[in-house]
């Protein structure tokens, strides 16, 4: 397989009871690359992040990471979680702890690493995201967007290899989805692989490789965010860009 | 002879009532917190069978009275040699136990999910993140239903009277029957308990406060 493959997804398909909601879903990102997905709500945005970093097992089909082919009977899927980062719409910041014990908690707890070590990579993520001066500081003093950016700091303490990010904007004021997208445009520029949920256009023209179109489940057109923005080929891309933008 | 004179002359022995009362609160309520955690996870757990162990458990506490219980321990466990006193705790600790339950039962369900998502996303299993994430926010979330608790544990465990225990209503009623004057010492036991609860109140508050320190 091509080493520079960081996702593969193949014929992958997930059900919550009766309903089918992911439906053969066939997907590649390679490093380094920013994927945006878009869709309507309900369409499977989230089940297919969550499918990537195993808060939802597969019914069927394959998922590698990096490379590797993980299946919840060969791997620990605690291990590859650690391996895939993951920032929510509503943060999910943990709330009884300081900026900072956000941030070191999963490499003191899950890596089993020194503090002191720690701390420093934790105040240097914080530093990175803008947000030095809030180290000693509850979530709950912080903007909607300085929320964000702790997460997404928190998210990259575990060194991963790939970063899910969903609908990270939508919660936001308007006047603050800015300085999280240019955080978020930075890392990217880093080089991380990135699979992105939004529908912030600007963004997506700017920053992805490419944008995938889900509708009910399937995977409905795939283009460069340009052309799929701009040229959708299939009629309901269309009716979908109409309604959102 | 007014009232206070009664309470100055007895407050050596009523002293030694309230060790007793306290004694007993502090360790049922001490064993009640372990069942009590033991079967709120029962509950959560998604597995039937221990759930309906739970609900059976919180059924049959709910349904029987207090003192019913206590007399069951006590007959129960002095007869396998157990000493009065841990039998009558054990009793208090069932019956606390299961709305202790129910309390941490309600303060983990309370907790967003977003939470255990955010844990596991980042590589946590399941029990770490209950551990460093979840439970942390649930307690200051049971902290006030729990010191309620323990208040209501502080009153009744007037009820080990009735099993010979020397706490301070039976102390009180020692006294009334004793002198003659149940009135006064009943009043007397009344500002004790008053004063107990005042106090574990007080310290209940102070720690929701220094552990709301984060909001
Ligand atoms: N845990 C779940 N249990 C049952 N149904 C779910 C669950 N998660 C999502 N769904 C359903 O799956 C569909 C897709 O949801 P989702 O992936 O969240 O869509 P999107 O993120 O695109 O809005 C929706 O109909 C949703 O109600
Ligand atoms: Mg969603």
């Amino acid at each position: 397989m091509d080493e520079s493959i960081m996702i593969n997804v193949e014929k992958l398909n997930k059900s919550f009871g009766d309903l089918h909601v992911l439906k053969d879903i066939n997907m590649v990102v390679k490093q380094s690359e920013v994927v945006c997905l878009i869709g309507a709500s309900g369409s499977g945005k989230s089940t297919l992040l969550r499918c990537l970093n195993f808060l939802e097992i597969k019914d069927s089909g394959i998922v590698t990471i990096g490379g590797e082919k993980i299946e919840k009977e060969t791997h620990d899927l605690n291990e590859v979680r650690a391996r895939v980062g993951m920032v929510f719409q509503h943060f999910n910041l943990f709330p009884h702890k300081t900026v900072l014990e956000n941030v070191m908690e999963a490499p003191i707890y899950v890596k089993k690493r020194q503090k002191e070590e720690v701390m420093k990579e934790a105040k240097a993520l914080l530093k990175k995201v803008g947000l030095s001066d809030k180290e000693n500081v509850y979530p709950s003093k912080l903007s909607g967007g300085q929320k964000q950016r702790v997460a997404i700091a928190r998210a990259l303490a575990m060194k991963p290899e790939i970063m899910l990010f969903d609908e990270p904007t939508s919660a936001l004021d308007p006047e603050l989805v800015g300085e999280v997208l240019s955080t978020m445009k930075e890392l990217a520029e880093e080089g991380m692989t990135m699979v992105v949920v939004t529908h912030e256009m600007g963004f997506a023209k700017e920053v992805a490789n490419w944008a995938v179109y889900l509708h009910g489940g399937k995977i409905v057109e795939v283009g460069h965010p340009k052309d799929l923005f701009t040229n959708p080929k299939e009629e309901r891309t269309k009716n979908f860009l109409d309604s959102v933008l | 002879m007014d009232l206070f004179t009664k309470f100055i002359d007895t407050y050596p022995v009523f002293l030694k009532g309230m060790q007793l009362t306290f004694e007993l609160t502090i360790v049922s309520i001490v064993i009640a917190i372990f069942i009590g955690l033991f079967f709120a996870f029962l509950k959560i757990s998604n597995i039937k069978i221990l759930e309906w162990i739970a609900d059976l458990y919180i059924f049959i506490v709910r349904g029987t009275p207090l003192v019913v219980l206590i007399f069951i321990f006590f007959f129960g466990l002095t007869a396998l040699n157990i000493s009065d006193f841990l039998a009558v705790v054990l009793g208090l600790a069932f019956h606390n136990g299961a709305y202790i339950a129910e309390i941490f039962r309600g303060a983990i369900q309370s907790i967003d999910n977003g939470q255990m998502e955010a844990g596991r996303s980042l590589g946590m299993t399941k029990s770490l993140t209950m551990r460093r994430i979840i439970l942390p926010q649930a307690s200051r979330r049971a902290l006030p239903p729990l010191g309620n608790q323990f208040i209501i544990a502080l009153k009744d465990s007037s009820l080990a009277s009735f099993i010979g225990m020397y706490e301070l209503f039976n102390v009180a009623t020692t006294h009334g029957s004793l002198k003659y004057d149940y009135m006064s010492y009943l009043l007397i036991v009344a500002v004790y308990y008053l004063v107990l609860v005042l106090f574990f109140s007080i310290i209940v508050h102070l720690i929701e406060k220094k552990m709301s320190s984060s909001d």
